[in-house]
């Protein structure tokens, strides 16, 4: 029992940060219907801002997770402009290959100012405290890790649901048309957008860097693919469908490690996107709407 | 159309630009024809950039200083050493094309490359023109013997100890030092390097009458090993042996102390790196132990006097790259001398002869596959220091 409860904790960690990286993949999804995979890159470069702000600016980790949102907001909204807003009107394709263009650019940009030796993040930022319950250990990264996660998700679905903007996104993604006949601007509403989840992705850049220690350039490809599965595990384009998908994802890769086989373990994960894809391809939350004609 | 034409032109006057380039390099190589008669030519072929940069950087360096230190000394059989340095850029091929130049160049013998597969590329180049190589780290077993023939190559040699023998080495001293009964393997599956460890610490464990009681895996780039340490917690192994390489074995030892996994830790020289004790951190790391081809931290003069000679030389501290790079520019050194000549056939035979030759990692004897007998180091961390046992 103590052991299943530990096998939990692992995977609520492990699915916290599967869900903020989920989170962006879904809105954007969602507004403009391009699977953006980039994404797990920016989540790389925001870990980088965090690391230097905490190495070089010497700010506590707090100060660190907005330096790097507020820039990886900024980034996203540029790589829209530069690399998507152009293709907004060709075929899906265009767009998505641009995606895995604008990939590849940002990991060996960085690799090459930044050499492919990975960094070590301080632990000095981040001391560790550890508790032990009747045999079961929590840190106080553990805790952090997911309070944070499920902090930044409640101010989303704030934002989506209660704002004006989250308003203006809900409406263009239902409808573009509809949405500017009604006087949104699409293009503002679509810069937001890619704000809002690159902002989660550096956030999760972070965690990752304070959780494991390390952080390269390469680091962004397989959380970025698994956290694309758990975006269509709970419906791509649903934002509560990502966190579900994620902590779902998250929990699932750990109990295949712990009592199934480890070498099984991507084999399960990328299996349950194949499953998914097959039998319910719009996710455990996607309603089978029929095509408008 | 103009634009094209003009891209076309550029091309062309780039190419010839580089064909000029590349005449006048010829051109300076060949001040050095054959050997002159003063000197003896060394070839190196390491992997100065690319991938494995640091590896071959740190053995030619390791190499260099050994030369300059013969040099100052007189030289070897009165002539002065000549180094002919080159970049293989981590590339098989262009190792194999860097052997050619230089064998073309007359050298006496080559060190490098360091990675296997780059050695095997070289063999054939090697064996045709009958002059010796010194492969300073290629712990592949078939670097020295034709595995189809089960004949050693006679023109091939290497400075280091075998994947087999390390994790054979940790077994022992896991049953009989430590004196543990059980075992957990948790390693990486993603190159041979780990998962031969893993097979011969295994077999060598069994041997001794230990049992393995649970055996996992990850794949490189891994971070979170949680869940399947909380497995392997389950299990109650008195030793995780963990064969991979710094970047993920130093997280998965923090996790593992995190989730009060006490045992001892053991793996290989793929754990030889200053990133183990920032990413782990020190405590974490208490009750770890690793085999490695030498200590920095070893008292012995030998090895004090290179240590310091390589720091003051090139202000870093030498990894067991540098110093098997310097042990087979010695070794080479003392077989020229051996053989009282400095052709390539005649320094090849005194190679295989080796006998005692004290190294900085250990002394080496060669066997019939050109494979040095040598000790094989057990480094502990301790609060973050390095202690050899």
């Amino acid at each position: 029992m103590v052991e299943f409860m530990q096998q939990m904790v692992n995977g609520l960690s492990l699915g916290a940060i599967y869900a903020l990286i989920a989170l962006g993949y879904t809105m954007v999804y969602g507004i403009i219907l391009l699977i953006n995979f980039a994404h797990g890159d920016i989540m790389m470069v925001g870990a980088y801002v965090g690391f230097f702000s905490i190495t070089i600016l010497g700010s506590n980790v707090f100060v660190a997770l907005l330096t790097s949102m507020l820039a990886c907001a900024a980034l996203g909204v540029l790589i829209e402009k530069i690399a998507y807003k152009p293709l907004r009107n060709s075929t899906r394709i265009a767009a998505l290959i641009t995606a895995i263009g604008t990939s590849l650019f940002l990991e060996y940009v960085t690799i090459f100012f930044l050499t492919p030796e990975q960094r070590v993040f301080p632990a000095e930022a981040f001391p560790l405290l550890q508790y032990e319950i009747q045999g079961l250990f929590i840190s106080n990264k553990d805790i952090f890790i997911i309070a944070l996660a499920v902090i930044l998700m409640v101010i989303l679905q704030y934002i989506v649901k209660r704002t004006r903007a989250g308003k203006a996104m809900r409406a263009v993604s239902l409808d573009q048309e509809a949405a500017v006949l009604m006087g949104i601007s699409v293009d503002k509403t679509i810069s937001f957008t890619f704000a809002l989840g690159s902002a989660l992705a550096a956030a999760a850049g972070v965690l990752i860097g304070i959780y494991y220690g390390t952080i390269n350039p390469l680091m962004g490809i397989i959380p970025g693919l698994k956290a694309f599965v758990a975006a269509v595990l709970g419906g791509i384009g649903i934002i509560p469908g990502a966190m579900v998908g994620g902590f779902l994802m998250g929990i699932l890769e750990t109990m295949v490690s712990g009592y199934g086989s480890s070498m099984y373990r991507d084999a399960v994960a990328f299996g349950v996107l194949i499953l998914i894809l097959l039998i319910k391809p719009t996710g455990i939350f996607g309603r089978n709407d029929s095509e408008k004609v | 159309m103009r634009m094209k034409r003009c891209l076309a032109v550029l091309v062309l006057l780039l190419f010839a630009v580089g064909m000029v380039a590349g005449c006048g390099q010829k051109a300076t190589d060949q001040q050095t024809p054959g050997a002159p008669a003063g000197e003896i030519v060394v070839g190196l072929n390491c992997e100065l950039s690319g991938g494995v940069a640091s590896y071959g950087t740190n053995a030619a360096n390791g190499a260099k200083l050994a030369f300059e230190e013969i040099n100052a000394k007189g030289g070897v059989l009165g002539k002065q050493i000549k180094v002919l340095e080159r970049d293989s850029q981590s590339k098989t091929d262009e190792a194999m094309n860097v052997s050619a130049d230089l064998v073309s160049k007359g050298i006496v013998a080559q060190i490098g490359p360091l990675v296997s597969g780059a050695v095997a590329a070289c063999t054939p180049v090697m064996n045709e023109n009958k002059v010796p190589l010194i492969a300073p780290a290629a712990t592949a077993p078939g670097a020295t013997v034709d595995e189809k023939t089960g004949q050693t190559f006679p023109y091939i040699f290497r400075a280091c100890f075998l994947d087999s023998d390390q994790g054979v080495r940790m077994a022992q001293y896991a049953y009989d030092t430590l004196g543990v009964k059980t075992a957990a393997i948790y390693g990486s599956t993603s190159d041979d390097y780990a998962k031969g460890l893993a097979k011969y610490f295994k077999e060598a464990f069994e041997a001794k009458g230990g049992k393995i009681v649970a055996q996992e895996g990850y794949v490189s780039g891994d971070k979170d090993f949680k869940a399947t340490l909380t497995k392997i917690k389950a299990a109650q192994p008195a030793f995780i042996y963990v064969p991979g390489y710094y970047q993920e074995v130093s997280i998965l030892i923090k996790q593992a102390r995190e989730l009060g996994i006490t045992a001892p830790m053991g793996g290989g020289d793929g754990w030889d790196s200053p990133d183990m004790v920032s990413v782990a951190g020190a405590a974490a790391l208490n009750n770890t132990y690793f085999t490695n081809h030498y200590s920095v931290q070893d008292p012995k003069p030998a090895i004090a006097n290179f240590v310091k000679a390589y720091q003051t030389k090139y202000n870093k501290t030498p990894d067991s790259f540098a110093a098997l790079g310097y042990d087979s520019a010695y070794l080479l050194a003392e077989a020229i001398k051996s053989a009282n000549s400095a052709d390539p056939v005649k320094v090849a035979e005194a190679l295989a002869k080796t006998k005692d030759f004290p190294g900085i990692t250990g002394n080496m004897t060669f066997n019939e596959k050109h494979n040095p007998v040598k000790s094989i180091v057990v480094i502990e961390f301790k609060d973050g220091k390095l202690v050899s046992h």
